[in-house]
């Protein structure tokens, strides 16, 4: 089963994003933070990773950069969920290593579609 | 524009409702944290981890809003982000002004976030406010809020706050400075092409917005579109809430076509571009393949596009490690109160089903089943077990309450003029959900009376040798079966005198004698108060007597201590919880009646002889000295006797200060009850707050000793 770690401090954006992830199929890791990211993955498979950026503790951009100095996140699709689509914003995510962006707000039915578009197949 | 991408779109499909609940409790605590963060910041010296924490609070909710519709949620919470995102980057100042608006925004959040839950129009305009937090975002107002809108002033190039000092130059024809960008605008369709007129006003009016020139000759075209070349360093979104005063998010399309760079900015040839629907779609999501490589260089013609290389990532606040206050979300779970109401109710049932067994093991020869026996003796400690920790799950701590209090002194202290501080002592003192609720209102009275009447003005408490600010303290400690909460302040204290006079005057029957504590009780007395004139503050003095009755009515009370010119301190003691009371059970010929513990003071043999009339009706009973009235519960409650019953037992009981002697055959003992709500269950009836169930099945009335003792005196 593929498996998505979405990562948001927000209780109600974790809940939709799994809930819409879990309806389609998807096994989905929530984490509250980047901090909780790190701690639940563990030695689990993760498919592809949904972060958003302002969390406490660690922030997305953190995470990313954690996550590509192990071996096997090297490839592992990355998306950044943000509020802001600044160029800034994105030359940050791109520097750290995200694989795209995204943009919030989103409705389930636009995640889905971007999640297929990225997902090795 | 990616805004238009919220739930509604597929609603037929993932129904968001669901979230809802979620996210109203979220934004709840979110907004209580932001508050709390912001009465505590310090404008002079505003700490990272706290403007971060704060930004936080304010991007969370406008995250949620946007994703499950809540517009006008989501467009307050977006300037007030704007604001705080400029505040943690150091690129603004905090300011008073700031927090108060800050403050004022979370109120009215607040409202629109419960009228939303209750299906209700808020009725709330934001425009006002919104504008006021744009200002202070844009770095547009010095000291007077509301003169954004009105001050026309002349259009200026270059951002106020940003720009270096001199680099201020002409839009069109000078490269950019650092942060300008080059827009292309589209607004329309418009039914009146004057709406973009006053789109194009707003440049005028707002300094450091940058500049707008028509690229149409000021005539829209074929589908009513208006197009305009904006040179400007405000986001877009930024752009767009402004815009949104005169025209819809929907009419307005921005499409950048120029930024600055530190090395090279070529000014773009304006082109013209009807908003493409794919393109726009685009906007919400991208892969970085899609993106320019970070090295200046030209994509596509006429459009030279130019990104400034990617700045070495500098650790900022944001990434640092772990704040004091780590999100512990995940080692919790989040359950209806009505699942834990259920829970208790069914451990309730069991208390009296282990209490029928208790009472059944006790027929049993001990040495025949002595496996059974000892198989009751541990249900009874495990059914007691199993009942504190279901009722802890409702127990929350006090800083559920106290946390009002520091942002409601923070406003008493403006509207009177006075030094207020607020000193909480034992927050971490848990109690009863249902009682935290119930205490909030009373405890609010007695520290706004406090703050009102109490504290004196700065330049008599500096007469008379104490420190310019008055201090009130909240405090909360547990003991034994109850949670004392003291609201203590340094103020003028009560004066007997003064409180004996008005006491004459309100024909109040007082004499000199009376203790100190009866003294001061009087300010419990309805329609009593001593302030000198009425404030809007605590109101005309009615007040004190309401939370002395519902403080009476949690089965609680109240109690005032003085030292005149030194403050006064007002204890309030509550049981820990409503389900569970310590009762006396008492029969009265075949029914059993629970009296509250509380309220017993003694109980005393007596015979007929004792009990003499008064009045025809009235019974007295004369106990150490003083008559009291006597109740006959046989009587009060037409209780049926086959045999006359003369003598029994005279239970003294005590509630709101007066005593009374109730007339009951026996004393059968003290034990816990759970308390069954009768009005619930059954109707409201006069003398009675409750019931309960006892070990042998049958239901007994809990007394409702205020009202007995009300009715005496009426």
């Amino acid at each position: 089963m593929t498996s998505i770690l979405a990562v948001d401090d927000s209780a109600s954006m974790r809940q939709m994003v799994s809930f819409t992830l879990r309806s389609s199929g998807y096994d989905v890791i929530e984490a509250i933070d980047g901090q909780d990211a790190l701690d639940k993955i563990g030695d689990r498979h993760v498919d592809l990773v949904l972060t958003d950026q302002n969390m406490p503790r660690m922030d997305g951009l953190t995470l990313i950069r954690e996550l590509r100095c192990v071996d096997r996140f090297k490839r592992t699709p990355i998306l950044m969920l943000t509020t802001e689509s600044s160029d800034e914003m994105k030359q940050a995510g791109r520097a750290a290593g995200a694989t795209g962006w995204m943009v919030k707000p989103f409705d389930p039915q636009r995640l889905l579609e971007i999640i297929s578009k990225v997902l090795p197949n | 524009m990616s805004d238009t991408h919220t739930s509604e779109s597929s609603g037929d499909v993932f129904d968001l409702s669901q979230f809802h609940g979620v996210f109203y409790e979220e934004a709840g605590e979110n907004l209580t944290s932001m508050e709390a963060l912001l009465l505590e910041t310090d404008e002079s010296n505003a700490d990272d981890e706290s403007l971060n924490a704060i930004f936080r609070c304010a991007h969370s909710i406008k995250g949620g809003a946007a994703t499950f519709g809540f517009q006008d949620v989501a467009d307050l919470t977006h300037v007030m982000e704007t604001l705080l995102d400029r505040l943690r980057r150091r690129e603004l100042a905090i300011t008073s002004g700031m927090i108060d608006t800050l403050l004022e925004s979370g109120d009215v959040l607040k409202h629109l976030l419960a009228s939303r839950q209750s299906g209700t129009d808020a009725g709330i305009d934001c425009t006002e406010l919104v504008a006021r937090i744009g200002a202070f975002a844009h770095g547009t107002v010095a000291a007077a809020p509301a003169a954004v809108a009105v001050a026309p002033a002349a259009p200026v190039a270059a951002s106020l706050t940003e720009a270096p000092a001199g680099a201020i130059a002409s839009p069109v024809a000078a490269p950019l400075a650092p942060g300008e960008r080059v827009l292309e605008i589209a607004i329309g369709p418009l039914d009146q092409p004057r709406f973009a007129d006053n789109v194009v006003e707003l440049f005028g009016e707002i300094p450091g917005l940058g500049t707008i020139e028509p690229t149409d000759d000021g005539k829209p075209d074929a589908s009513q579109t208006r197009h305009f070349r904006v040179v400007s360093t405000v986001t877009d979104s930024d752009l767009l809430d402004l815009f949104s005063f005169h025209v819809s998010r929907e009419q307005v399309s921005i499409r950048e076509v120029g930024a600055a760079t530190t090395a090279v900015a070529a000014p773009v040839a304006p082109q013209v571009a009807a908003p493409d629907p794919a393109q726009e779609a685009d906007q919400t999501f991208g892969l970085f393949e899609d993106l320019p490589v970070p090295v200046a260089v030209e994509v596509r013609t006429p459009d030279a596009v130019v990104v400034a290389a990617p700045k070495a990532e500098a650790p900022r606040a944001a990434d640092r490690a772990a704040p004091a206050s780590a999100n512990l979300e995940s080692s919790t779970i989040r359950v209806p109160t009505e699942k834990v109401d259920q829970l208790i109710n069914l451990v309730g049932e069991m208390v009296i089903t282990q209490a029928m067994l208790a009472q059944t093991g006790r027929g049993l020869d001990a040495v025949v089943h002595q496996a059974m026996a000892t198989a009751l003796t541990d249900l009874e400690r495990n059914t007691r077990l199993l009942q504190e920790a279901v009722m802890a799950i409702r127990m929350i701590p006090m800083t559920a309450v106290f946390n009002r209090f520091p942002r409601m002194l923070r406003d008493l202290s403006g509207r009177l003029g006075k030094k207020l501080e607020l000193h909480t002592i034992g927050e971490d003192t848990e109690l009863d959900k249902g009682l935290i609720e119930k205490i909030t209102d009373p405890l609010t009275h007695l520290v706004r009376n406090s703050a009102d009447h109490g504290i004196e003005m700065p330049a008599d408490r500096i007469a008379a040798g104490k420190p310019e600010h008055g201090t009130v303290t909240l405090a909360a400690a547990h003991q034994g079966g109850s949670i004392v909460i003291e609201v203590r302040d340094d103020g003028r204290g009560l004066n007997r005198a003064k409180l004996l006079a008005k006491a004459r005057e309100r024909g109040l029957s007082v004499s000199d004698s009376m203790s100190d504590t009866e003294v001061y009780g009087l300010i419990f007395a309805p329609g009593f108060s001593t302030a000198a004139e009425v404030t809007d503050v605590s109101g005309r003095g009615v007040g004190m007597d309401v939370v002395k009755r519902n403080i009476t009515s949690l089965g609680g009370s109240v109690e005032i201590d003085s030292v005149e010119g030194q403050g006064m301190r007002v204890s309030v003691r509550l049981p820990l919880t409503l389900a569970i009371m310590d009762g006396m059970s008492v029969g009265v010929a075949d029914e059993t009646y629970i009296v509250p513990l509380a309220s017993v003071v003694e109980s005393i043999h007596m015979t007929a002889s004792d009990v003499k009339s008064v009045g025809g009706t009235g019974r007295v009973v004369e106990v150490r000295n003083e008559y009291l009235p006597l109740i006959r519960l046989d009587e009060l409650f037409d209780v049926p006797r086959s045999v006359e019953h003369n003598g029994g037992i005279m239970i003294v009981v005590e509630a709101e200060g007066g005593r009374i002697a109730l007339l009951v055959d026996d004393l059968i003992g003290q034990h816990q009850v759970v308390v069954k709500n009768l009005e619930a269950n059954y109707r409201k009836v006069p003398g009675v707050s409750g019931a309960t169930i006892l070990g042998d099945g049958r239901v007994a009335l809990i007394l409702d000793v205020s009202w007995l003792i009300r009715r005496v005196r009426h």
